[in-house]
C-alpha cells in the first residue's frame, strides 16, 4: 500500500499515550455506530460507544477494547481522548465475565434503586472486553 | 551558663532531627520527579480536551444544556485537595485560606474533602464535610476522579448543588506553589475557559461537524472536561504538596545547621571555661602550699 492512503492515528488518555503511528484504516463503535475511519475524511467528532478498536497498519489489524471518550477526525489526523481503553493482553477474562453476569443479573430483576443506565454501560464493556479477547 | 553535658546532649538530639528533616527532604524531592513525569505524561490529554471543549463552546453559544446554565440553587460544592500528612509548611493552611477568607457563606457550603489535614481543620471550624475521600492522595487514577465528578453532576442535575468549586494548590514551578480556587461548573458563557492557551490556530479554518449534534455532544463531553480537570489538580496538588513539604525540610535541615554550629561553639567555650577555671584552681593550690 502506498503511503499516500496513511492517516496519522494518535490514542491517548489521562494516564499514557496508548497509541501513536502512522495506520491504513482505524475502526471504532460511536454512540452514532460503527464508524471506519481512511485517509480524507470529513471533520468530525464523535462521541465513543463501548466496542472493539480496530486499527489497521501496514503490518496488519489488531484489536483493541475502546470504553469511553470522543474521537477528533480530521483529513489527515485522528486523535481519540479516551477514558479507558485496553489491549487484550491487559484484560482479565475471569473478571470480565463476572461483570458480564453481574450486569445480566440486574436488567433482567429492575427493581426501583437500579441504575439502569449504569448496569447497561457495564454491560457493553463487559462484552466488549470479551469479544476482543476471542 | 549550661554544663558541658547539658550542651553536648541537646547537640545530639539536634542531629539526630537533622537526620531526619535530611531524609524526608529526599523522599520528597523523588515524589516530587513522580509527581512532574505524570503530569507531563497527562498533559497532551488535557490540552487536545481542552481545545475540543473551546472549539464546541464557542461554535455554540446558547445551548439548551444544564452545565452552562446558571442554576437556582444557592448550595455550593467544594472539592478541597490538600494533603494527607503534614510537615509541608504553609502548604495546607494556604488553601485552607481559600475557603475561610472566601465570600461563601459557611451554611452555604458542602466540602469534598481530598487529603486528612484539609478535612480536620475545616471540621474543626464547623464547615459541613459531605464526603471524605482522602485515601485517593495515596493513590489514584482517572477512574477515581470520574466516579466523585458522576456524583456531584447527578447532584447538580436533580437540583441539589448550584455550583462546583475545586479548591486546590497549582504547581508552577518546583519553587512556586499557588492557591487556586476554581469554578468547575456551570461554564457561564462569559466565563474564561480553564486550560492553557498555547494553541496553535491551524485547525481553525476546518469546520468541525459533531455527531451527534452541538447540544448532545456538549452533554457529554462536559463532563469528561470536568473530571479530567480534576485529575490534573490532583496531580499538581501532589507536585506541590512535595515541593512544598521539600522546601519545608530543606529549610528545617539548614536550621538544625546553624543550632549545631552555635551548640558547638558554646561547648567548646564552656570547654575552655572549665580548663581555665580548673587550672587557676591548681595554681592557686599550689601557691598557697609554697
Amino acid at each position: 500500500m502506498s503511503d499516500g492512503n496513511l492517516i496519522q492515528l494518535k490514542i491517548i488518555t489521562p494516564e499514557r499515550v496508548f497509541f501513536e503511528g502512522e495506520v491504513t484504516m482505524v475502526e471504532f463503535n460511536t454512540t452514532e455506530g460503527e464508524i471506519g475511519v481512511l485517509k480524507g475524511h470529513i471533520p468530525l467528532t464523535v462521541i465513543i460507544d463501548p466496542g472493539i478498536l480496530t486499527i489497521t497498519t501496514t503490518e496488519g489489524p489488531r484489536n483493541a477494547a475502546l470504553h469511553a471518550g470522543f474521537a477528533e477526525i480530521l483529513p489527515d489526523k485522528v486523535t481519540i481522548l479516551a477514558e479507558l481503553v485496553e489491549w487484550p493482553s491487559e484484560i482479565d477474562e475471569r473478571r470480565a465475565q463476572a461483570a458480564k453476569d453481574r450486569a445480566e443479573v440486574r436488567l433482567s430483576h429492575i427493581k426501583p434503586e437500579t441504575d439502569v443506565d449504569r448496569a447497561t454501560i457495564a454491560l457493553k464493556k463487559a462484552i466488549c472486553r470479551l469479544e476482543v479477547l476471542k | 551558663m549550661a554544663s558541658m553535658r547539658d550542651i553536648k546532649r541537646r547537640r545530639a538530639g539536634v542531629e539526630s532531627t537533622q537526620q531526619i528533616t535530611k531524609a524526608m527532604k529526599l523522599v520528597s524531592t523523588v515524589k516530587l520527579q513522580r509527581a512532574k513525569d505524570r503530569a507531563l505524561r497527562s498533559k497532551t490529554y488535557f490540552h487536545s480536551m481542552y481545545l475540543t471543549v473551546k472549539s464546541l463552546l464557542s461554535k455554540s453559544g446558547n445551548l439548551d444544556v444544564i452545565y452552562t446554565k446558571k442554576q437556582e440553587c444557592e448550595k455550593k460544592a467544594v472539592i478541597v485537595i490538600t494533603s494527607n500528612r503534614g510537615l509541608a509548611g504553609g502548604y495546607n493552611s494556604n488553601v485552607m485560606k481559600l475557603i475561610t477568607q472566601s465570600d461563601f457563606k459557611k451554611e452555604d457550603l458542602e466540602i469534598y474533602a481530598i487529603g486528612k489535614k484539609g478535612r480536620e481543620l475545616l471540621e474543626r471550624r464547623g464547615y459541613y464535610i459531605a464526603e471524605d475521600l482522602s485515601d485517593l492522595m495515596d493513590e489514584y487514577e482517572y477512574a477515581d476522579t470520574k466516579k466523585l465528578c458522576d456524583r456531584l453532576m447527578r447532584r447538580m442535575e436533580k437540583g441539589e448543588i448550584g455550583e462546583i468549586y475545586l479548591a486546590y494548590t497549582n504547581f508552577k514551578n518546583t519553587v512556586s506553589h499557588v492557591p487556586t480556587m476554581l469554578k468547575l461548573l456551570p461554564i457561564l458563557p462569559e466565563d474564561e475557559l480553564i486550560g492553557d492557551d498555547d494553541s496553535q490556530s491551524d485547525d481553525d479554518a476546518l469546520i468541525m461537524n459533531f455527531e451527534p449534534d452541538d447540544v448532545d455532544a456538549l452533554g457529554m463531553i462536559i463532563p469528561k472536561y470536568v473530571s479530567s480537570l480534576l485529575y490534573g489538580a490532583l496531580i499538581e496538588a501532589t507536585a506541590s504538596e512535595n515541593g512544598a513539604r521539600m522546601q519545608a525540610m530543606d529549610n528545617a535541615t539548614n536550621n538544625a545547621e546553624e543550632m549545631i554550629s552555635s551548640l558547638t561553639l558554646k561547648y567548646n567555650r564552656a570547654r575552655q571555661g572549665s580548663i581555665t577555671q580548673e587550672l587557676t584552681e591548681i595554681i592557686a593550690g599550689a601557691e598557697a602550699i609554697s
